[in-house]
């Protein structure tokens, strides 16, 4: 795999084609976990490894499994390596586990991991393959651990509460103060929505900018530092 | 026209039975894998499973109260369950000496403001609670889930503490807007109620059975 193959995937993965923001899938664990920053992230981590597995696992075998059964093969796949990242929680991490234990069965149902097995991992040699998930899934857990964080923010004031059930000995901030009302809303799942609509709406914002300016940049009133911050982009 | 027929036959025959035969190769093999790791992990399972029953067991019950293996000391109910116990739940028996120190009961409110609120209630011999806890909820985050003290913004004494040492009545067990003994928090009136009338309930049942519960042999089914 050469740099340049590295840097494609890492930007599609983490901005472009995010799985979150751009792609828009695999918003039910993101809308149901999302309640506060420990679970969106644990959840995240989770979801990076059943897809960095898969996608490792669907690349080396792809030259077995016949193009008219893919679909069902790729599932059985996914389902049995959640099945196993379920049972290696449950035994060595049980702590995190009574937090996320209801959720990991959930990645099965998370249709971004089968959408690149499908689109990417069939195609591709393992090494790519297992890049372009690790970056697919970072770019699913910037957005979770975002998402979790203005919530857990808005709904309690503290961020990463419970983080001593994940870490023993850390504690999570008290960020308001005790006297801080909370905001319901944003813990219940239509402050999911809300929250992700406005995270959406600032990502199409940026990347409108972008493109103005990147229109903006041949101009000869664009001065050297507009050029110079636009040139990695258009590469 | 009829020539092209029978030779498709075996043809799609023979598609159907390799693809099939693939098909089978893959489930065995990742079915062994399953197998493989729900055999290696069995083990850790069970021990973190009884260590975290014994967690909850301890919050409700003093460790240094009995002196009997109390998670393998206990009776299931059946299926004609009493008021505030669900049928299959477990009742765990503590003793010191043989002689009865307290029952761990697995209560359950059905009428929680989002559905069903799951108890573990402590009952000392002598009629008092001992401690309640609640073990799975799905009450309001931030407004009827002060039920569990791990969410209780009041962490010096939180809600559910106010069971712990209790002996009086359980009609009583109310929150104080139904007249009863409960404080509450104003705005989650229905969590706080429906505990309440659960432990209530699970309370009065366990100490009317008297001996009955205790002498039960371990393992065996109540009526």
């Amino acid at each position: 795999m050469t740099r340049q193959e590295f840097r494609e995937l890492a930007h599609n993965g983490l901005w472009k084609q995010n799985p979150g923001l751009a792609q828009l899938l695999g918003l039910c664990p993101l809308l149901a976990i999302s309640t506060n920053m420990v679970n969106a992230v644990s959840l995240g981590l989770a979801t990076i490894l059943v897809m960095a597995l898969s996608n490792l696992a669907v690349a080396c075998l792809r030259n077995f499994i016949p193009y008219e059964i893919r679909i069902p093969v790729f599932i059985l796949i996914i389902a049995a390596l959640v099945t196993v990242v379920d049972l290696a929680f449950n035994a060595y991490f049980h702590s995190l586990y009574l937090v996320l234990g209801i959720f990991i069965p959930l990645i099965v149902t998370n249709c971004i991991v089968l959408a690149r097995v499908e689109a990417y991992a069939a195609k591709n040699p393992a090494l790519t393959s297992t890049v372009d998930a690790i970056m697919m899934g970072t770019g699913l857990l910037g957005v979770l651990a975002v998402l979790g964080g203005l919530r857990e923010l808005a709904a309690s004031g503290t961020l990463l509460a419970g983080i001593e059930m994940v870490l023993p000995g850390a504690s999570g901030l008290q960020v308001f103060g005790d006297d801080y009302p909370g905001f319901l809303l944003a813990a219940l799942p239509p402050g999911a929505f809300f929250t992700l609509g406005c995270l959406i709406a600032a990502y199409n914002a940026i990347n409108q900018r972008r493109a103005a300016r990147r229109l903006q940049a041949p101009a000869p009133s664009a001065d050297g530092q507009q050029a110079g911050a636009s040139a990695p982009l258009t590469s | 026209m009829n020539a092209e027929l029978p030779g498709k036959g075996p043809n799609a025959a023979r598609t159907a039975l390799r693809t099939a035969a693939i098909m089978l190769l893959f489930t065995l093999v990742f079915t062994a894998v399953m197998a493989y790791t729900y055999h290696a992990t069995r083990p850790a399972i069970e021990a973190s499973r009884e260590q975290e029953q014994m967690r909850l067991v301890d919050e409700v019950l003093p460790p240094g109260s009995y002196d009997n293996a109390l998670l393998e000391d206990y009776v299931v109910v059946g299926s004609r369950p009493p008021p505030g116990v669900d049928k299959g739940a477990r009742i765990w028996r503590a003793r010191r000496a043989g002689e009865p120190v307290a029952l761990v009961i697995e209560a359950l409110a059905p009428d929680g403001y989002a559905g069903r609120i799951a108890l573990l209630v402590a009952l000392g011999a002598d009629g008092r609670v001992s401690g309640v806890r609640v073990t799975a909820h799905r009450e309001t985050p931030g407004l009827g889930d002060y039920i569990d003290p791990r969410k209780d913004r009041d962490k010096h004494s939180p809600w559910i503490a106010q069971f712990a040492g209790r002996s009086d009545e359980p009609a009583s067990w109310l929150p104080t807007k139904d007249g009863g003994t409960l404080a509450y928090r104003s705005g989650a009136t229905i969590s706080a109620r429906a505990v309440g009338q659960a432990v209530g309930r699970a309370a009065g049942w366990a100490r009317a059975q008297g001996r009955q519960l205790y002498d039960a042999p371990a393992g065996s089914r109540l009526p």
